[in-house]
């Protein structure tokens, strides 16, 4: 533990506007636990009745220190911490951190591995969608969508676990590869999602898309232009729905994204009924995207060959010296990627997710910073919800997709 | 003998005080709604249509802590949090209870650092420990189960 | 690289002084502290880097000069291209001019930096801590700074850790 200073009024003074210290508008504290605002984050409203003046979001109650803890793990164990950052997408954390690491070290991927990746990152899209979709209806009223998105959410989650063991943090993508080969079952699961799917996204449009209320709630609110969504450096939907057609899958492709035919959703209007529009249109591609990968899926290894960073198989061990000798090494010292750093980012569902390494030839990685769209996407919301009533600002939270893990790290 | 016999159509059972208090405890526990990180997902999924917990009596989170009888600590909790969560539980009116759910909760997890604290036990007394990380909803579920059990062996003498 | 960016660099390096490094495909421009805000203003007004993406920094903690660098790392909307700048500060009282009026959505990120390591940034017009609580002392991603972990209990050294763990009084 650390000592205490004193924090004096004075510092914080300049947060507030004049009217505020006059006593004409009303400080309102919707606290770290608070049902809407989707984890834990601190809002400091400035209202003049019922109108927000001006939202202050003060982050920082999720911090969990994971880019000092990670300098002193290895690489492999480094890569575990990394799927709880961003929850939602714990497969897309886990991919950038693959690709960053396979640059540095410049790792060749097969390609049965990228097509398994690209399936898994997809459905990892189309779930947190569904999560986004639930509680962010929920929200502004519409409380049966929650019960219809996590639904769909257990039959994403019974293919992660059938994949690999785990429900939410699987830890499946490493670097060169996958940790090993899908089971017999896993194309049948995946089709069964594909058949069942545009089903179920029909039925949400159905109970949203003409809905006079949940049309008036989401119409005009929480618009943010384009000019303003550049100079913030916002990415994901919320860019897509000011109409520029931005996705790093289609613009810097990675993973052999250039091969699949998907389209970008795209809207004109900024609000918070074009960002829901964009992601329901996002969902209806992935499924395309990844009927593509099924289809096209290649036979062959799915680790690289490259004994440096990939522990060889277990049946190597007991004929080949130089195997037994690289998983000794692996697994004792962790692999040591050569003197360096990189920046790569991928398209996770909210955003840009890019990551900082920085390596300095030992098997611990000397630094490692990630660049996640949430710290940037709420920096930009006090422009969202500037003169709106406080029920939108609400939806204007949701609208944004925020999770916490994502901007505290 | 022969009154509960005679009477037991009628709908009348005979039981002690204890009994009753525990029973009805049990039966319609109410959380407060309070999730910090990936556990929460988790703790939405046990909520939701295909692991049901209503059917334990948690029909609904609480918004307010002093609407609210049961407390899951679903996440990590930050050293800035630590103080919001101890004000929340002294929020909540006796009998309270806290499930310490997942690893960070229980112990600190996978995050051993200045940031995390080391267990939210450090500040609020827990009841039940739940572990995996992310516990499935069926693991949380055998908690709810093992705290109902707890309360249902409560002495009247401890409290009354 | 590509041709545009190539023409940049050639540019950068006739107008400022700077060192230019590549590894693996990604182009890095080291320029000095100075300079900063008229190399970010050329860059973003003359070669249409749009987008302030991230701003970091990195410890080299024995090293006294140079001892931190920071990272800004700059995407063009229109072309597609991505360029790292580099500043590097001295230890003892390392300050920097903020990039805040140039690029708005360096705004929370330079609060990161300055909550985390301790860089000053100069004209930012809110600076206080942004993931740490207000009140904490020291700043947690500097290389002398503890993890702060506590040791794992075993049978034999359970009771001196037991002591040590802070109880709730109820």
């Amino acid at each position: 533990m650390s000592d205490i200073r004193e924090v004096s009024v004075d510092e914080l003074r300049h947060l507030v506007s004049d009217r505020a210290l006059s006593g004409e508008t009303m400080l309102l504290n919707m606290g770290p636990q608070h049902p809407s605002t989707h984890g834990v984050l601190r809002l400091l409203l400035e209202l003049d009745g019922e109108i927000v003046v001006n939202v202050v979001p003060d982050i920082g109650f999720l911090h969990t220190g994971v880019e000092k803890n990670m300098e002193s793990k290895t690489y492999q164990k480094a890569e575990v911490m990394v799927d709880r950052l961003d929850y939602m997408n714990t497969v897309g954390n886990n991919l950038v951190y693959c690709l960053a690491f396979e640059k540095l070290a410049e790792l060749d991927v097969p390609p049965r591995a990228q097509a398994i990746r690209v399936i898994l990152a997809e459905i990892q899209r189309i779930s947190s969608h569904l999560l986004w979709l639930g509680t962010s209806a929920m929200d502004i009223g519409a409380m049966s969508t929650f019960l219809y998105g996590m639904r769909e959410r257990e039959m994403a989650m019974d293919i992660f676990e059938l994949v690999s063991g785990q429900r939410m943090m699987t830890t499946f993508i490493r670097p060169g590869g996958i940790w090993r080969d899908v089971p017999v079952e896993f194309e049948a699961a995946v089709r069964g999602f594909l058949k069942e799917m545009p089903r179920r996204i029909q039925e949400y449009e159905d109970l949203l898309l003409t809905n006079e209320i949940w049309l008036d709630r989401t119409k005009g609110i929480g618009v943010i232009t384009q000019e303003e969504c550049l100079q913030y450096s916002l990415s994901g939907p919320v860019l897509r729905a000011t109409g520029l057609a931005h996705d790093l899958r289609k613009k810097q492709p990675y993973m052999g994204y250039d091969q699949y035919d998907f389209r970008i959703p795209t809207r004109t209007e900024g609000d918070v009924f074009a960002r829901y529009r964009v992601r329901v249109e996002e969902m209806t591609e992935s499924l395309k995207i990844i009927e593509q990968a099924l289809n096209k899926l290649p036979v062959g290894p799915v680790k690289s060959n490259n004994r440096k960073y990939v522990p060889p198989p277990r049946a190597e061990l007991g004929v080949n010296m130089e195997a037994m000798i690289h998983h000794f090494k692996i697994w004792t010292e962790g692999f040591k990627p050569p003197v360096g750093h990189v920046y790569t980012a991928a398209e996770s569902p909210r955003g840009e997710l890019g990551v900082y390494m920085e390596s300095d030839g030992s098997g611990k990685p000397y630094r490692v910073h990630y660049v996640t769209p949430t710290f940037a996407n709420l920096q930009a919301m006090p422009i969202m919800s500037r003169n709106q009533y406080i029920a939108d600002l609400i939806g204007v939270i949701g609208s944004i997709d925020i999770v916490l893990g994502d901007a505290d790290r | 003998m022969g009154l509960e016999q005679k009477a037991g159509s009628l709908g009348i059972v005979t039981t002690t005080l204890e009994n009753v208090i525990n029973w009805s405890r049990t039966n319609s526990m109410w959380p407060v709604l309070f999730g910090l990180a990936c556990c929460a997902i988790e703790m939405m999924a046990a909520q939701s249509s295909h692991n049901d917990f209503s059917r334990f009596g948690m029909e609904l989170n609480r918004a307010s802590p002093r609407q609210s009888d049961l407390m899951f600590v679903a996440g990590r909790v930050s050293r800035k949090m630590a103080p919001v969560v101890r004000r929340l539980y002294d929020q909540m009116p006796a009998p309270k209870w806290v499930i310490a759910m997942g690893d960070c909760a229980s112990c600190g997890g996978l995050f051993n650092n200045y940031a995390v604290l080391q267990g939210v036990d450090e500040i609020i007394p827990v009841d039940v420990y739940v572990s995996g990380c992310p516990p499935r909803p069926e693991a949380l579920i055998h908690a709810v189960l093992t705290l109902h059990e707890k309360v249902k062996k409560n002495k009247l003498k401890e409290w009354a | 690289m590509s041709e545009r960016l190539q023409n940049v660099i050639e540019k950068m390096h006739s107008e400022f002084e700077i060192e230019v490094e590549t590894f693996r495909g990604e182009n890095t421009l080291f320029v000095k502290a100075a300079d900063l805000l008229n190399v970010m203003q050329a860059l973003r007004d003359q070669h249409e880097f749009t987008q302030c993406m991230d701003v970091t920094a990195v410890d080299y903690y024995p090293a006294e000069t140079g001892r931190f660098h920071v990272v800004y790392q700059l995407y063009s909307m229109p072309h597609n291209d991505r360029i790292q700048v580099r500043v590097r500060l001295d230890g003892n009282a390392p300050t920097i001019e903020s990039v805040q009026g140039i690029y708005p959505g360096a705004n929370w990120r330079e609060r990161e930096v300055y909550d985390l390591f301790g860089i000053i940034f100069n004209n930012h017009p809110d600076l206080r801590r942004i993931v740490m609580p207000q009140d904490w002392v020291g700043h947690p991603l500097r290389k002398d700074y503890p993890l702060g972990y506590e040791e794992v209990q075993f049978t034999f050294n359970f009771d001196e850790i037991m002591k040590n763990k802070p109880h709730p009084r109820d």
